[in-house]
This record gives structure tokens, sequence and C-alpha cells, in this order.
């Protein structure tokens, strides 16, 4: 089952069952880094018409191990798409008035060009040859994606964590192609506890004798240990102290006493050691490296003098955060910080602070409260632009 | 000013009345959007709406306002200079810490602020304090002395003072009587300050 989850995700890097955009030699992406891109892929999804006015198109961002199957089962886990609770005919962003993109964010494991896929320059997987790419790489790949896709101005650009900042980054970079901007459970930067998270993580994955500095499909093997550590440790910052309380407490797994020894006695740990397990049959270990530098890098006040106002001057496009009470990896704060920003900018800006116990991981739940703000929001941002029929 | 009884509050209906279409309009203490969505509707403004309590403004957003979460006393401080065209602040001024600096502020991020509150000078709040002993509550100050959260009682008299020392023109003014109505804008400010029940100003730096 596992081996065949790696077979098929393998499959994925390089021929994504989704659809997919090449871009040739004639259009090279050039990333933050200096260095350019080319050619290169993105794969991407889409659910829906697009209008006859082409202005009901709704781009989704994905978050650090996402992809671009938001509404659709996963090829690899054969699990419903990670947003299907937000996104399909008759939902909250309903896909029979919107055309809903997402694609698999540049330097991605499930057909993007990424670590995993092969470097058309060597004929062998680019590895750490691949230059590291940032949030702004990923929104300039998404920017040729809607290009590509004949859209000149979204709709809507929404997105949770990784992905509330390629809304910001969109934004900030691209306003007059983004009436409404909903960033959700984010910030403008990565803090240094972030960063320090994240920097656990990839020492885990780079620790791994499977790792092969980085050449490990050539070698045939996989760092499994390193990434499910990488990901059990990242998988406690999207919870909160109160809902891992709730539902483990200290309830020991399937055993009446403690064993004296290593084995995963507390439930907690049988959870976690589950989660990483089932997290590396279908992401790639090099990618986690990239997705989490690109985080790290994001910075959009240090882009703008140190301003974030001047990141978002002269704006029209309509906003709305979202945070959660119990966030730790994306507090309260740092939404707050965007919104004071925003309203030095004079933006239009909506901010809803939503109370659960659930963490970070809340933005990827069922969250009536979270649902009515988006509803609401779109609603009132359809009527604004004459989209009567959207409403 | 006509005001129809079969819409939204009458001094909500009263603040609309100086507003002029299509207005950008900031709503300070904006509840859940009352007034914000009634201004939208009929007078088609570009609304934002700032409000302390977090349920408000889910309740705003839900129904399509524009809000945030923030504190009159704090938050004013990051909205630019002549940001919006008005700045209401309905039945709030009373709740601030700092009415005076929050005044400011209003003054500094609106080309007019449009302030309403209830009025400590009205006889029946007189009448409880003198004869009574008792601090008054009535239907527009509904709290008991010791939950409130209102903390900054004035009059209007205190209120055309605390203009004058801020440096506010008072453009246009007006009370409202037990029932919400307009009082005589011949009457003269003592008689206001008796029998009006609450006041809305209009004011200009």
């Amino acid at each position: 089952m596992a081996a065949e989850r790696a077979r098929i995700a393998n499959n994925e890097a390089n021929e994504p069952s989704s659809k997919v955009v090449r871009f040739g030699e004639d259009m090279p992406l050039k990333l933050d880094s200096g260095k350019v891109l080319s050619p290169f892929q993105i794969a991407y999804q889409t659910y829906g018409e697009l209008n006859a006015a082409r202005s009901n198109a709704v781009l989704i961002c994905h978050a650090l191990t996402g992809d671009q199957h938001v509404a659709n089962d996963n090829p690899v886990t054969g699990k419903p798409g990670w947003w299907e609770v937000l996104i399909g005919p008759g939902k909250v962003i309903d896909t029979n008035r919107f055309f809903v993109i997402c694609s698999n964010v540049l330097g991605g494991c499930l057909g993007s060009t990424g670590p995993a896929t092969i470097n058309p320059h060597t004929g062998r997987p680019w590895g750490l040859d691949m230059p590291v790419v940032t949030i702004g790489d990923m929104v300039r790949a998404q920017v040729m994606l809607v290009d590509h896709l004949g859209i000149d101005r979204l709709f809507s650009v929404i997105g949770g964590s990784m992905g509330g900042m390629q809304v910001l980054q969109w934004a900030s970079s691209h306003p007059e192609r983004v009436h409404t901007a909903l960033p959700i459970a984010t910030g403008a930067r990565h803090s240094s506890q972030n960063i320090a998270f994240h920097e656990v993580g990839r020492q885990a994955v780079m620790a791994d004798p499977d790792w092969r500095g980085g050449r490990y499909i050539e070698a045939g093997t996989r760092p499994e240990k390193g990434l499910a550590v990488a990901r059990m440790a990242a998988h406690i910052t999207y919870l909160s102290e109160a809902a891992l309380h709730r539902k483990f407490g200290r309830n020991l797994q399937d055993r009446a006493a403690l064993t004296f020894g290593f084995d995963a006695d507390f439930q907690i740990e049988s959870y976690l050691r589950h989660q990483g397990m089932s997290f590396v049959d279908r992401f790639d270990a090099n990618s986690y490296l990239y997705m989490t530098r690109a985080m790290d890098y994001f910075d959009l006040a240090a882009d703008h003098g140190g301003r974030l106002a001047d990141a978002f001057r002269g704006t029209s496009t309509r906003f709305c955060l979202v945070s959660f009470t119990s966030d730790w990896l994306f507090p309260t704060e740092e939404s707050r910080s965007i919104v004071h920003a925003l309203n030095a900018a004079g933006a239009s800006v909506s901010f809803v602070e939503i109370e659960t116990d659930r963490g970070h991981d809340a933005f990827l739940l069922d969250e009536p409260e979270l649902f009515s703000a988006i509803d609401g929001f779109l609603r009132s941002a359809a009527r604004a632009r004459g989209l009567e029929e959207l409403s | 000013m006509s005001v129809n009884s079969n819409g939204p509050r009458i001094d909500l209906q009263l603040i609309a009345g100086f507003i002029r279409p299509r207005a950008r309009v900031l709503d300070v203490g904006c509840g859940d959007g009352e007034l914000l969505a009634y201004l939208e509707q009929d007078k088609q403004v570009d609304g934002r709406g700032v409000e302390i309590s977090q349920r408000g403004v889910n309740e705003c957003v839900a129904r399509g306002l524009s809000a945030i979460q923030g504190d009159a006393d704090t938050d004013l401080v990051f909205y630019p200079d002549k940001g919006f065209d008005y700045v209401i602040l309905s039945q709030t001024l009373q709740a601030t810490r700092n009415p005076r600096e929050v005044l400011k502020q209003l003054l500094r991020i609106g080309e007019r602020a449009i302030v309403s509150f209830p009025n400590f000078g009205y006889w029946r709040v007189r009448f409880s304090l003198l004869f009574r002993g008792r601090m008054p509550v009535t239907r527009d100050l509904p709290y008991s002395w010791y939950d409130t959260p209102n903390i900054h009682f004035c009059t209007i008299r205190d209120f055309v003072a605390l203009c004058q020392e801020v440096g506010a023109t008072v453009e246009s003014a007006m009370a409202l009587d037990r029932d919400g109505h307009p009082i005589g804008v011949s009457m003269p400010w003592w008689f206001w300050n008796l029998f009006g029940q609450q006041a809305v100003f209009v004011l200009k730096r």
C-alpha cells in the first residue's frame, strides 16, 4: 500500500493526472534568486465554467503540504480534496457560479516543476540542483498560468497558511488583477519561531542516511524516517494544547499499563507516528525542504522598505482576513498587523477572528463561522462588482 | 428632516440624513452593522466598520459588510488622515477611555465627524440622581452603575465645551426627545440639554 502510493506519487511528479501547462524556453521564469527556470511546468485543476465576461475566476492557493486536488479525490491518497468542505457545487465557494483554479505550486511534488521532476537539462531528477524558490516565484508562475487561461482579473484569491502568503503576494504585486483577497491563518512574514520549527524539520530530513545528499530517487531510497519526524514536529504546531488534551490527554494506546520502554505507549505518540508515516507516502522530502524555505524567506514588508503598508499602497482590492484564537503558528496578532497596514494604506478590509480550540488546522476543517464569513464577503463583493448572477 | 418610524432606529435615520450619497464612511463602534447596512442600502456609501466585539464583527462580515475588530481608544491611529468623508461614532463616545483623544482622531480621519451620545443632562437623569439618589437607569442607559460599559458620561453642554477645546466646529446638531424625535432647532442649548435624551452632532475641524 505504502509502496504503491510512493510509486503513484513519483509518477504524479512528472506526468500528473491533473491538467498541466508546460512553458517552453520562450517563456522563462525569472526567480527571486536571480536564476532562471526554463522550461518548466505547472500542474493544476479547474472546477466550474469560466463565464463569458471571464469575471468569475477564483484562484485557490494551497498550503505547505497541499496540492492542486482541492475539490476532487487525491490521486495518491484516494482521500477527498483538501478543501472539499468549502468548494463544490452548492457549497460556499460554489462551482456552479465560480470558475475555481488551483495549481500545484512551483517546487511542489504533484506535477509542477520541483526537485522530484526530471531536469530536462540533465535527464535526472532536479534534486538540490533545483533553484530555491520563493513565495514571489510561486505567484509569478501562477500569473503565467492565469495568463495562459486568458483571465485578466481574478474575482478572488483565497488561501490559508502558505496559501495565505501567496494571497498577500498576489494582492501586493498584482492589485489590478485581484478583486478580492482572502488570506486565512497567515502572516506577512514568517516569524523566527516558525523558521526554527522548519529548520528542525529540514535537519531531520537531511540527517536521514537515506536522504543521500538529496539524490535518493536515483539511489532508490527514501528518507522516510527523517521526513516523518519533520512532519511529526510540524503537525504539533498545527494543533493546540487544548485540542490535543481533549483528544488524547495522557491516554494509553492499546495497553493497560506503561511498558517502561520506547514503544508508543501514549495515544498521542501513536497518532503522530501515523501522521508521519502517511505523509511520507504522498510527499517528496526535497519538496518539503523547498516549501519550508519559501515560507521562511517570506517577508512582504522587507520587500517594501520595511513598511508593510507600502506593499498595499493605493490598492483597490477588497480584503478579508481570518485568524483563529488557538492558532499559535500564525497567531491573531499577525493578521492584526496586516489589518493595520491595510488601514494605513486606506484599503477596504474586513477581519474576522474565529473562536476555536482547533489551532492552525482549523482553516481546513468544518468551521461554520469561517464559512459564513467567506460567504458574506464574497456575496457582497460580487454585488459590488455587479455580478448579480453570482449572488 | 423626515424620519420613517418603520425604518431602522430613528437616531440612525437622522445620522443617515447628514450623509451624502456614495460617500466614504467609517462607523466606529458599528455593532452588528445596522447603521452601515442602512447606509449602504439607502446612500450607497463605501462603508467600513470598527467594532470592539468580535461577535459583532463576524455578524457584519457574514452580512457582507466590511468590518474589523478594533478598539476606538487604541486603533484609530492606524487610519490615514482624511481617509474618509464621514467618521461616525454612534452611542459609543461614553464607552471610550479617552473621549477627547478619540474625538481628535475622528476629526483627523474624517472630513466630518458625526457623534451621537446619550445626554446626561436629560431631566429624567437629573431627576433620578436628585430625588432618588440613584444612578439613572433609562432605556438609553440600561445598565446598573457596576456593570456599565459606559465610563465617561457627558451632557450636551459638556460636549459643546469639548468641541471648543479640540477646535471642532459644530456644523449642525440635533437633540432627540424620549421618543427619538428631533427637538425644534430654534430651541436654546439649555432647553436641549434638559429635554434631549440623546444628541447628534456633525463636526468639522
